[in-house]
């Protein structure tokens, strides 16, 4: 377990480096993430460590979210000023985005991913 | 006073300033809100992490404790947010195969995306006579926090402000998810979990995860990739828009 988190660490770290030494745009988590990707694909396979740090985090994102929601609280001022605007907004355009991104993925892959199996 | 209630009312002093108490207490909200969220049948208008959002900021309300004072305990949480973003890689390297072979479509579709959420959110805020302030912060909605707010700033609007849209956005995303792909007749979890990352960030991945790991890691990569593209792309667009 402690290999696993250790990996995880070091990818995160080397990311939040990079991104503050290139100026990159990004969080480095992100940047870490590419990292670990590129991690694995050079050596074929997820060691087990990881598997298992990986599957206990993913497998509670949800909660992980929860303290940054509840910084909503901070924002209520903000929001409630412009509160018709924008929750107008926000539901409109979530849903025009969701909506064209999926149509959009769906027309360019259908001929590949209908035909085969995979409704994993 | 008697000396009990004093006694009580200094324990309480103590608690509600100390880690200890908000840790706990996230938590446990989050999982009577998972058990909660099962008996409703998992209904994504009472997703756990809704649900806790709504039941823990009463409960600061009520307790009178801070934002800050709550996070000094939570942060322990919210650290792994980021260790977690990493670990997306995992899942995304068991199906590389599909990202491969869907390449070209998930840049495009990426591209879409991130300019369809800018756009419709700044039309939207302009036709209902939004200030140019409002309208700046809500361009960026859709894009993870940490990018979003620093886009937000660049084209002049208030991060804060942002940071806020973009955890409603999140939570409209996982509201509108199953709906809208019911309507949509969309069913492979690569194009459902791609587009809940694109439109509503690591809410949506969340989502995602509860339809599939495949879901998940789409979902994770549209995460990354609208946040990179959306960094360049968004301070161009309202340039070349000229608002």
């Amino acid at each position: 377990m402690l290999l696993g988190i250790s990996i995880l660490l070091i990818c995160q770290l080397c990311g939040e480096v990079l991104v503050r030494l290139l100026n990159f745009p990004v969080p480095g988590p992100v940047v870490g993430m590419v990292l670990l990707l590129l991690i694995l694909i050079i050596k074929g396979s997820v060691p087990k460590a990881v598997q298992s740090v990986g599957d206990a985090l993913l497998n509670n994102i949800a909660l992980l979210y929860v303290p940054a929601g509840v910084g909503l609280m901070e924002h209520f001022k903000l929001i409630s000023k412009d509160w018709l605007v924008i929750s107008i907004a926000l539901v409109v355009s979530t849903l025009v985005t969701m909506a064209v991104t999926a149509i959009v993925l769906k027309l360019l892959t259908e001929h590949h991913i209908d035909k085969e199996k995979p409704y994993d | 006073m008697t000396k009990t209630t004093a006694d009580l009312s200094s324990l309480w002093v103590y608690l509600a300033a100390s880690p200890l108490l908000s840790l706990t207490v996230t938590l446990v909200t989050f999982q009577c809100c998972v058990w909660l969220n099962k008996k409703l049948g998992k209904s994504a208008l009472f997703h756990p992490v809704l649900l806790s959002m709504a039941v823990l900021i009463t409960f600061l309300k009520v307790a009178n404790i801070s934002y800050d004072t709550y996070f000094k305990g939570a942060q322990f949480v919210h650290f792994l947010l980021g260790t977690a973003t990493v670990a997306l890689a995992i899942p995304l390297y068991h199906h590389l195969d599909w990202v491969k072979r869907m390449f070209f479509p998930l840049i495009i579709a990426c591209f879409t995306g991130a300019t369809t959420a800018a756009l419709s959110a700044i039309a939207v805020g302009m036709w209902m006579g939004a200030s140019r302030e409002t309208i700046m912060s809500l361009a960026p909605k859709s894009v993870t926090s940490p990018i979003a707010m620093g886009i937000s700033e660049k084209i002049g609007g208030l991060p804060a402000l942002t940071a806020g849209l973009v955890l409603i956005t999140g939570a409209i995303g996982c509201l509108i998810a199953a709906p809208l792909y019911r309507l949509l007749k969309i069913r492979h979890d690569s194009v459902k979990g791609f587009a809940l990352g694109l439109s509503a960030h690591g809410f949506g991945t969340a989502y995602a995860f509860d339809i599939s790991q495949l879901a998940g890691a789409f979902a994770g990569l549209a995460i990354g990739l609208t946040g990179i593209i959306s960094a360049f792309l968004l301070p161009l667009l309202i340039k070349s828009l000229g608002i």
